[in-house]
């Protein structure tokens, strides 16, 4: 049973539209009427896209049209389109006939507002030539980009495209280049967000890429350089699109996407909330958004977290969610590499970004695809000014023949390099075990940490006891007497203390009162890395 | 305070709402009620005592050793080391590991615990070691006092056919019934004559309904017969049957009494526990609206002429059926602490395990039977991690990740063993806590009840808080109509939740519109952006339109805490927000029971018509387990062919055997599971083709 519930407006600012503006200008000559015709006429006709069977057809697919999907991402009322004139500029293959032009070509764009907070938005109209990239689209998306970096403020692609528009041929080609340009002059210094809602492929796949956060819609949304019969033709491989790039393959399997939704009603809803955790360029701090969880809360469930077995496993998403605000916790690729959590947060009010291992899968150790998901995250919060809290329970990085083939020594060394060069706040907390080289990585003191802090249950060490017995008291007798003592000595959080490299050992249940008080302090943190044109990741 | 009108053009929100059932939930235990008794610090009994058991009970029994200057001992398993009892206690020994049977159960660790703490005295609680002679023999050969009855009273009650017989003797009422073991099938049916249909078959050694039958004819205490006794063997290892009258509808009514070694017994009149699901109270109160003052009497009294016929000392429980016309009839006499002591000691103001100190230590009686009052009423519900819909609870276990007891309140004692973090775990009990209120009159102590239920706040487990706030707030429970057959009457097809009408439903659709709408403000508070945060001032107060009917709600929105007391309509009423999502899923527990709503706006709610439906998983091909526990046994192999219905595996959680069946007939895919092996809920068990 479903129910219409009335709710005041008072929600949402309204804002004028240009195009009630016109609409009640009467003073126009009779000699301009045509004119005002033609403006006319070339609204409705941009509004329909291309036209009311294929919007049906669009629907039926379950998809929304890309002028519903700005409607309902931006506040009511708040859209302002531009280049609604903007027509394709082709001539070959009978596209300049005029049933062929459509006002404002596949691509719906303008600017708007979540929760009052300005963002550049556009929109791939998939019932326009199937919503594919032709000159005057990608100029479109372009222009919006450069206003976007003008203002400081993010730039939000609802991505719904079958691809270039062949009859242009090397146009749309420039086109994406274009953009591709744009995304990557963008990058740090205004948050772009993907939502891939309908089918991109090929070189478009880049600019998602490129962006700072991939979405994707489950079941109706695909992403992949060559489809599934190319793939069959080259090498002989049978598979379907959703399993060459599904929103399962790309938020589990390829790390491409960082969030699936289930539809686009949802997925447009979940960018708005998550548009509430960005600040709106590199010039802006992490938005403070008004808090109703005490800052000086004590988490008591903390002080057992933490089994007395160290093998035991506890789930870390437990300590974030009961830490921060609210137990509001956006988590970034839940689904891949599991063993690190990433994903953002609030403490009293003010965006901060987490990573942390997970104890509860592969034991949180570090591997290839967690260290890249994590570095990644890492330098995202650097570049936008959102303090990085991280929680350390890690044993180490992961051993074996594919890890060392895969590379883990240049892909470990990607999470190092973010956390050491980010000047932003940094707080750590370990948890548990911080052993050997993924200690250091794991925003350590020695890596310009804020404030580190140790739980009574933490051991930082080169090893766990027993390999590290193992070592030291090589042939020796009496193993299980050393593992005792190296335990007595190692397996705890002083050898850290003692020098220096935790701040303080902390009872777990005042966690949050103590991030929330450093946090206060590390707002006015200035930190400056040495000139350079731009730093050498490992990439 | 500024109110916002709603005009019917501005936006409007759709909701689905959709029943559903709940998903996820410190502090020590707390104790207002106020004894009458003051412990006088003259008066001697034991340095100190050593605790027998653990979570609430055990909390419940320092809480008075503390008062009266004892120092105490807990016991615990490994997994227990961090519990509440444990740092509540003085001094405590780990006992064992998980299994009961390898800690709480294991006498020779507990006797090294005394001997290694030198405690003078043990309190053994209730369960575990509280009813074991053995246990109490083992304490008198060290010279240890046991806080109970002796040996003997344990041994005399602890058989059904014995106590019977005693209680006969005693002029204590028994139901008619054959007051010998009874050999075969047809001797059964020749007693089952002569007493009179309908009659019960149970277990000479029986409890918690095991081996119990129920017949009407001939052929039913035949086959009662067989059953019984095959169950009895295997559940007791002791097939004696017997056969009694079977008391249709009955009541249950207990007297609690209290005896020294004196020769003094005091009744301290009755509890009403007849709410029951599968023979476990769920609501007591004290108390009965049934009983007069003669009744009463009589009853008290009999109870009494038994405690002393079997020279009882400590606090014990006579157990009573009484039928429509309040004829009583002894059932068993409980020779320990019961689990729901603190109504008594609420409408008696006596301290019951204070008492049984004294008692044990030798001291007389200090009450005569004319100083035990009635004052007011008590009602106890006893809060479970379990699932209520799942045939009026099954166990479920979990992380306590927010956990507040409704201390706030006054009148309402909470007797509970855990905090926020704790682990209810499969080992033990799941019994999260004992929540009692206290009124002047009964109406007074169930509107308490009413509240204290609302704002008891449990995350991380399920619980079936939705459960009892329905039977507190059912019209036959409120005007006293009770029996035994309470749950299965009122729900015969399950129990489904509170059911909304036409109001409540209004009520719970606006609270969520008007939470959906203050997250939506709060969202606009953003630092530095003064143009929203003018109009976002708003004192909590929200008119909502629902189908045309206008509903005001309002109250201090504070979107972090758990529990949101509102004022809808001009009654006030606390809400619980479980959970809410971006995509306007919000989670509310309203009435007890939660319910999933739907918050979207109109255009929200026009687009999301287009979104296809779902399919989803098909899982007939696929057995999960419906709780967590043990597998106990797996009957099947990949490539066995299935029936429908056939067993596949039994999975065993707080003492209970669930076996699971195939819903088609398909063949073995694949077995994930083996016995002895631990299992969450919804762990894939086993596949099928």
């Amino acid at each position: 049973p479903s129910t219409l519930v009335r709710i005041p407006s008072f929600l949402f600012a309204v804002r004028a539209h240009p195009l009630l503006l016109l609409r009640d200008c009467r003073w126009y000559s009779v000699s301009h009427l045509s004119v005002k015709e033609r403006i006319d006429k070339k609204r409705t006709a941009a509004l329909v896209g291309g036209g009311q069977k294929r919007i049906d057809a669009q629907h039926k697919k379950g998809k929304l049209t890309a002028r519903e999907r700005v409607e309902l991402l931006l506040d009511p009322e708040s859209f302002v389109e531009s280049d609604m004139f903007v027509e394709h500029r082709c001539s070959d293959f009978g596209m300049e006939q005029d049933r062929n032009k459509f006002p404002g070509d596949s691509v719906v764009t303008g600017r708007g507002r979540i929760n009052g907070r300005l963002v550049y938005v556009f929109s791939q109209d998939f019932t326009v030539f199937g919503g594919s990239l032709s000159g005057a689209h990608a100029q479109k998306i372009c222009k919006i980009m450069d206003q976007a970096m003008t203002v400081g403020a993010p730039v939000i692609g609802l991505n719904d495209s079958g691809g270039a528009r062949i009859q242009e041929g090397v146009e749309s080609l420039a086109g994406y280049a274009d953009i591709f340009l744009r995304n990557v002059m963008a990058s740090g210094v205004v948050p772009q967000i993907s939502l891939i809602m309908g089918p991109c492929a090929g070189g478009a796949v880049y600019s998602p890429a490129l962006t700072d956060f991939t979405f994707m819609v489950k079941d109706t949304s695909y992403l992949f350089i060559t489809g599934p019969d190319v793939v069959k033709s080259v090498t002989n491989e049978d598979v379907t699109q959703e399993e060459l790039g599904g929103a399962k393959t790309h938020t589990t399997v390829s790390g491409v996407a960082h969030h699936a939704f289930e539809n686009d009603v949802e997925a447009l809803l979940n960018v708005r909330e998550f548009f509430n955790f960005l600040p709106l360029s590199n010039q802006d701090p992490a938005p403070m958004r008004e808090c109703h969880d005490c800052s000086d809360r004590l988490v008591h469930s903390l002080d057992t977290i933490v089994p007395f077995e160290t093998t035991k496993a506890y789930d870390m998403l437990d300590i974030i969610q009961t830490i921060v605000d609210e137990s509001d916790f956006f988590e970034i690729m839940p689904s891949y590499a599991k063993n690190i959590v990433v994903g953002f947060a609030r403490m009293n009010g003010r965006t901060v970004g987490i990573v942390g291992n997970q104890p509860k899968v592969a034991s949180g150790c570090l591997d290839i695809n967690s260290s890249v998901k994590g570095a990644r995250f890492v330098r995202f919060c650097d570049a936008f000014n959102i303090p990085i809290i991280t929680f350390v329970d890690v044993p180490g990085f992961l051993p074996g023949t594919a890890q060392e083939y895969g590379g883990i020594i240049r892909h470990g060394a990607k999470l190092l390099y973010a956390f050491a060069e980010a000047t932003v706040p940094k707080i750590t907390i370990i948890t548990r075990k911080a052993y050997g080289g993924a200690y250091d990585v794991m925003s350590s003191k020695h890596l310009r940490g804020d404030v580190n802090y140790a739980w009574p249950t933490a051991e930082v060490a080169v090893m766990g006891a027993k390999g590290a017995v193992q070592i030291i008291f090589r042939g020796k007798e009496n193993q299980a007497e050393a593992e005792a003592e190296y335990v007595e000595k190692f397996a705890n959080p002083f050898p850290a203390a003692v020098r220096g490299f935790v701040d303080d050992i902390i009872e777990p249940s005042t966690t949050r009162k103590r991030i929330c008080r450093d946090l206060e302090v590390l707002a006015s943190k200035k930190q400056i890395n040495p000139w350079k044109k731009h730093a050498n990741i490992p990439l | 305070m500024a109110a916002h009108r709603v005009s019917p053009s501005l936006n409007r929100l759709l909701f689905a709402v959709k029943y559903a059932s709940f998903q996820s939930g410190g502090c020590a235990v707390h104790c207002n009620a106020q004894y009458s008794t003051v412990h006088s610090p003259s008066e001697k009994t034991f340095d100190k005592i050593l605790i027998a058991n653990r979570g609430e009970i055990a909390c419940r029994v320092m809480k008075t050793c503390h008062k009266m200057g004892i120092q105490t001992v807990a016991v615990h398993s490994d997994v227990d080391s961090s519990a509440v009892h444990v740092k509540m206690a003085d001094e405590a020994v780990c006992v064992g590991p998980a299994p009961t049977s390898k800690s709480y159960l294991n006498m020779d660790a507990i006797m090294d615990a005394i001997r290694a703490t030198g405690a003078q005295a043990v309190h053994p609680g209730y369960g575990f070691l509280s009813e074991n002679k053995e246990f109490a023999k083992r304490l008198a050969a060290e010279g240890v006092a046991f806080i109970g009855p002796d040996t003997h009273a344990i041994m005399a009650m602890g058989d059904k056919i014995e106590s019977k017989l005693i209680a006969k003797a005693a002029n204590v009422n028994t139901i008619p019934g054959y007051d010998g073991v009874v050999k075969t099938a047809e001797e059964a049916v020749k007693i089952a004559q002569d007493i009179g249909y309908p009659v019960m078959i149970k277990a000479s050694a029986g409890g918690g309904g095991k081996g119990m039958r129920i017949a009407w004819n001939a052929e039913e205490t035949r086959e009662g017969f067989r059953f019984s006794s095959q169950e009895a063997a295997s559940s007791f290892g002791d097939d004696r049957l017997l056969i009694e009258k079977f008391i249709d509808n009955p009541r249950h009514i207990e007297i609690q009494v209290l005896a020294d070694k004196h020769g003094n017994a005091l009744w301290l009149n009755e509890r009403e526990c007849s709410i029951q699901r599968r023979n476990q109270k769920v609501v007591e109160e004290a108390p009965s609206t049934f009983l007069d003052p003669v009744t009463r009497r009589a009853m008290g009294e009999q109870a009494v002429q038994l405690a002393k016929a079997v020279q009882y000392s400590s606090a014990g429980t006579v157990e009573f059926l009484v039928d429509s016309k309040k004829n009583f009839y002894f059932l068993e006499m409980n020779t320990r602490l019961q689990v729901e002591h603190p109504i008594t000691e609420c409408i008696t103001g006596l301290d019951l395990v204070e008492q049984m100190i004294r008692v044990a230590k030798g001291y007389q009686l200090q009450h005569k039977q004319e100083d035990i009052p009635i004052n007011g009423w008590a009602i106890e519900s006893r809060v479970y991690a379990e699932d209520p819909y799942k045939s009026f609870g099954l166990p479920s276990i979990g992380r306590l990740s927010k956990y507040q007891e409704p201390l706030n309140l006054s009148n309402v004692r909470v007797d509970s063993g855990i905090q926020e973090g704790s682990d209810i775990s499969i080992y033990y009990d799941p019994m999260i806590s004992k929540l009692v209120t206290y009124g002047a009159t009964r109406a007074e102590a169930l509107a308490r009840m009413e509240d204290a239920l609302d704002n008891y706040v449990i995350r991380g487990v399920t619980h079936n808080i939705p459960l009892l706030r329905e039977i507190i707030t059912h019209p036959r429970f409120i005007s006293g109509d009770i029996s035994t057959n309470f749950l299965p009457e009122v729900y015969p097809d399950g129990f489904k939740g509170h059911q909304l009408d036409l109001d409540t439903r209004r009520e719970l659709l606006a609270s969520a519109a008007a939470l959906y709408i203050t997250a939506q403000l709060r969202s606009q508070k953003v630092l530095a952006i003064a143009a929203i945060t003018a109009m976002a001032h708003l004192h909590g107060y929200i008119r909502v339109e629902v189908d045309g009917g206008k509903v005001e709600v309002s109250g201090q929105w504070n979107l972090a805490s758990p529990l949101l007391p509102l004022t809808i309509n001009g009654t006030h009423r606390t809400l619980q927000c479980l959970s809410r999502d971006a995509s306007g899923r919000i989670l509310l527990q309203y009435l007890g029971t939660s319910f999933k709503v739907r918050v979207l706006s109109k255009l929200a709610a026009e687009f999301n018509s287009y979104m296809p439906e779902k399919v989803p998983e098909d899982t007939s091909s696929i057995l999960r387990s419906p709780m967590p526990g043990t597998v106990v046994a797996v009957s099947v192999k990949p490539g066995d062919p299935v029936a429908e219905g056939q067993e596949i595996c039994v999975i065993e959680a707080m003492k209970m055997q669930n076996s699971l069946t195939a819903v088609k007939q398909a063949k073995v895919k694949s077995v994930h599971c083996k016995p002895g092996e631990t299992v969450g809920e919804g762990d894939l068990l086993v596949e099928l083709e």
